[in-house]
């Protein structure tokens, strides 16, 4: 727009210019002269001179406001740009965003071989995630990603770019080498009659390449939406080196049940170890496709125990449909879940934990959705209905941590008061402060309700 | 020649001299209709920080704690029975008092029946009962059961604003001149607004009760015509990033916007994580919301915010 405008204003000055030599031309003198007429010419000359001069004059005051008028406005234009068009987003917010915008993944992760090793746990700004880092720390994953080369832009990334980033390490497992996403190639083809291969040599390459990178090895599929957090706190009371392995319990074929492959499942390290060695020794062999159910039978035979992995209340955790299928469907009586289900189907809000672990049939558009309400979007102030205590190990590490870092602890991390505030329909309003608490301590408060310093406490 | 060619300078200069004085005397900016700092003219209402907050005594807090309950005026109508249900088993149970007024009456659900089937009349209606039975309450939010709302946000919303000042907060959009809160994501009134709002309501030059005959306008946009009568004028609620609180969409598509807009970043790019209002969500869609709003979360990972709002009583799916 500056550029036109200069050029319309050298445009106009040189028709000007053109113009005013014009006028004053036609109004000039011809270029031959006779003596004879000259004195009479020149009297006309003159004449003609003057009203001639008169209109170049009027000609020149219309062209200098024109150029005037065009250059003002040029000048005007430019300093209306400099100033702030939207009052939204500003100085130091735009700072704020930066600053919860998570580095560029180089920052974050490390690529060796195939698989990407997580160096910075995704943070959130405002929160306190103490208790998520100790079991970071302390609850290592590897989670591997059953996908495929023609699903690797369509369902992988999508993995990728959502749940996955909470792994201590992640793999995708495809039939195929891809250096660039990167995947690992098993060696074996694709479709459901590759399913258990596929899944026998994922294992064998987790624990020979990344044996000592994790305790507990997941197994998810690319439409496989886990919380990986929530993983953390289940296996948190148990310890890698017994043979266990948790899921969604199935129990038919297997004694002790098995567990679905599209919700996803988890096995300790001495389970893996197991696992690899029942195929070395020909205990295990590719007996069928039907990769969960014939895993759940070498673990069997391997030792290895099937786990509840209910939360306290005995609410699930891993799912094998989408959440608005387990929270408001009806599963028909003919329905083969009915039947397959170890423990009693709990139809309604009651057939999830809060603490979710996993669900499955997520599609791309609900990855993204599952991520946001798991790790975004929340209620102000809210005080959950469900809150379990600390896993035993956790609380004697938070508690030294913590009274190493009491002195220390800056304005921002604790507030100095909390008030608690009757929600909903409850009429009763009640104001404790918990400044000069002891920390650890409780505080009783009306109606039998006590409240807890410790933070770190869901 | 010469003469000619220097007129022709003079004329050029006091040309330009003359334009240079229209300009300068009659504060006459070519191009511009008005000064830059006029064009920008919306107001933007956010939350308090966390700084705000601590700088408070306790005392304070316990003030605004108490004074910062809602009043929820719910539009149904019997047709929409499966929505008005919803509404009242999910998001309207974190309603301080949610009452539900109704175009007619309907045998399944309770609701104040304003028999009415006139949009307007029915939200002047509803609004002036809710002005005459509001007790202590001091905020009012009207939403279509259509839409979800997170009331807890909106309390820490309006929590640093004082009630008996006018405010008329959502999804601000203008139309021609007229700035006006979008219905569909839901609407904020203080008390003061209201009182003021029931006031010019009996005005019936300014504020007809069957609307302007000879254009019929929505009702957003007459509420928002009778506000500005009393000098209340429409505020955009955003979060600290300037990301807008009150959607008129659901959170699925505004992710599939995402995918396709923003597709590196779709959940950050997405929406606020206090956000205040959704809306187009079916019923069942509401109960997921329900669960991914106040139950599902990460393990281990707290949030120290300065209130604390209990979980309402006679409710499991939140």
């Amino acid at each position: 727009m500056g550029v036109d405008a200069t050029k319309n204003l050298n445009s106009s000055w040189e028709a000007a210019v053109a113009g005013g030599k014009r006028c004053c031309d036609w109004s000039g003198p011809g270029t031959t002269t006779e003596v004879k007429e000259e004195e009479e010419e020149e009297e006309e000359i003159t004449m003609k001179g003057l009203s001639g001069s008169r209109f170049c004059f009027y000609v020149g005051f219309v062209v200098g406001t024109l150029s005037l008028y065009l250059f003002l406005r040029q000048v005007w234009f430019e300093r209306s740009m400099e100033l702030p068009v939207l009052g939204g987003i500003q100085g130091s917010s735009v700072a704020a965003v930066a600053e919860e915008k998570q580095a560029s993944d180089s920052d974050n992760w490390s690529v060796e071989g195939a698989a990407l090793i997580n160096l910075n746990h995704p943070h959130h700004t405002g929160e306190d995630s103490r208790v998520a880092d100790e079991l970071y720390q302390k609850v290592r994953i590897l989670c591997w990603v059953m996908t495929g080369p023609s699903n690797l832009q369509t369902k992988a990334r999508h993995v990728k770019a959502t749940w996955s980033r909470h792994c201590n390490v992640v793999v995708f497992m495809s039939s195929v080498d891809d250096p660039d996403f990167p995947t690992v190639g098993l060696g074996t083809g694709e479709g459901r009659d590759q399913l258990y291969w596929k899944t026998i040599r994922a294992f064998h390459y987790a624990l020979e390449h990344h044996g000592n990178d994790a305790d507990w090895f997941l197994k998810a599929d690319d439409d496989t939406f886990v919380v990986v957090d929530n993983l953390r706190w289940v296996l948190s009371n148990h310890t890698p080196e017994e043979p266990l392995y948790f899921g969604k319990r199935f129990k038919p074929y297997a004694k002790q049940g098995y567990m679905s492959g599209g919700a996803g499942y988890v096995l300790s390290k001495e389970a893996l170890r197991r696992f690899v060695e029942g195929f070395k020794t020909k205990v295990c062999t590719h007996t069928t496709s039907v990769e969960d159910l014939a895993l759940g039978q070498c673990l069997e035979k391997m030792g290895v125990l099937a786990m509840d992995s209910r939360d306290t209340l005995q609410r699930e955790t891993f799912h094998p449909f989408v959440p608005e299928h387990h929270l408001t469907g009806k599963f028909s009586k003919s329905f083969w879940y009915w039947n397959y289900c170890y423990y009693p189907i709990v139809e309604g809000p009651q057939c999830c934990s809060d603490l979710a672990v996993s669900f499955h049939y997520v599609d791309a558009e609900l990855m993204y959705t599952l991520e946001y309400w798991t790790y975004h979007l929340r209620a102000y102030g809210y005080r959950h209905r469900y809150r379990p205590p600390l896993p035993q190990g956790l609380v004697e590490r938070l508690a030294q941590t913590e009274r190493a870092t009491v002195g220390t602890a800056g304005r921002g991390t604790i507030p100095a008061g909390i008030i608690v505030v009757g929600g909903g329909n409850q009429s009763k309003m009640e104001a404790v402060s918990y400044k000069g608490a002891a920390r650890g301590g409780k505080i009783p408060m009306d109606n039998n309700r006590t409240a807890v310093t410790q933070e770190s406490q869901q | 020649m010469l003469s000619e060619g220097s007129s022709f300078m003079k004329g050029m200069a006091l040309g330009g001299i003359f334009c240079l004085l229209l300009s300068l005397l009659g504060s006459f900016t070519p191009g511009m209709q008005s000064s830059p700092e006029d064009q920008h003219h919306h107001h933007h209402i956010k939350a308090p920080t966390n700084d705000e907050l601590q700088s408070l005594s306790e005392p304070q807090m316990v003030e605004l704690s108490q004074k910062v309950r809602v009043y929820c005026v719910i539009m149904v109508q019997p047709k929409v029975l499966v929505y008005w249900a919803t509404a009242k088993d999910t998001w309207s149970k974190h309603c301080d008092q949610a009452v539900f007024y109704s175009s007619e009456s309907a045998k399944a659900l309770e609701a104040v029946d304003l028999n009415e089937q006139d949009e307007w009349t029915k939200l002047r209606k509803a609004l002036k009962h809710a002005y005459d039975n509001s007790g202590d309450l001091r905020w009012f939010f009207v939403a279509r059961p259509t839409s979800f709302a997170i009331i807890e946000n909106l309390k820490y919303l309006i929590l640093a604003k004082d009630a008996n000042e006018p405010f008329y907060i959502g999804h601000a959009m203008k139309s021609g001149e007229l700035e006006y809160v979008e219905y569909e994501s839901g609407i904020v009134l203080s008390y003061e607004a209201l009182r003021r709002l029931v006031n010019v309501f009996k005005d019936e030059e300014k504020c007809p009760e069957r609307g302007r005959a000879l254009w019929k306008l929505s009702e957003e946009k007459q509420l928002a015509i009778c506000l500005k009568y009393t000098g209340v004028f429409a505020e955009n609620g955003e979060d600290t990033q300037g990301k807008g609180l009150f959607n008129s969409k659901s959170v699925s598509s505004l992710i599939e916007d995402g995918m396709s807009k923003n597709p590196l970043d779709v959940v950050e790019g997405c929406c606020s994580d206090l956000a205040i209002t959704f809306s187009g969500m079916s019923p069942n869609q509401m109960q997921v919301m329900m669960f991914g709003v106040y139950r599902l979360r990460p393990y281990g990972h707290n949030f120290h915010d300065s209130l604390i709002f209990f979980p309402p009583e006679g409710s499991d799916n939140d």
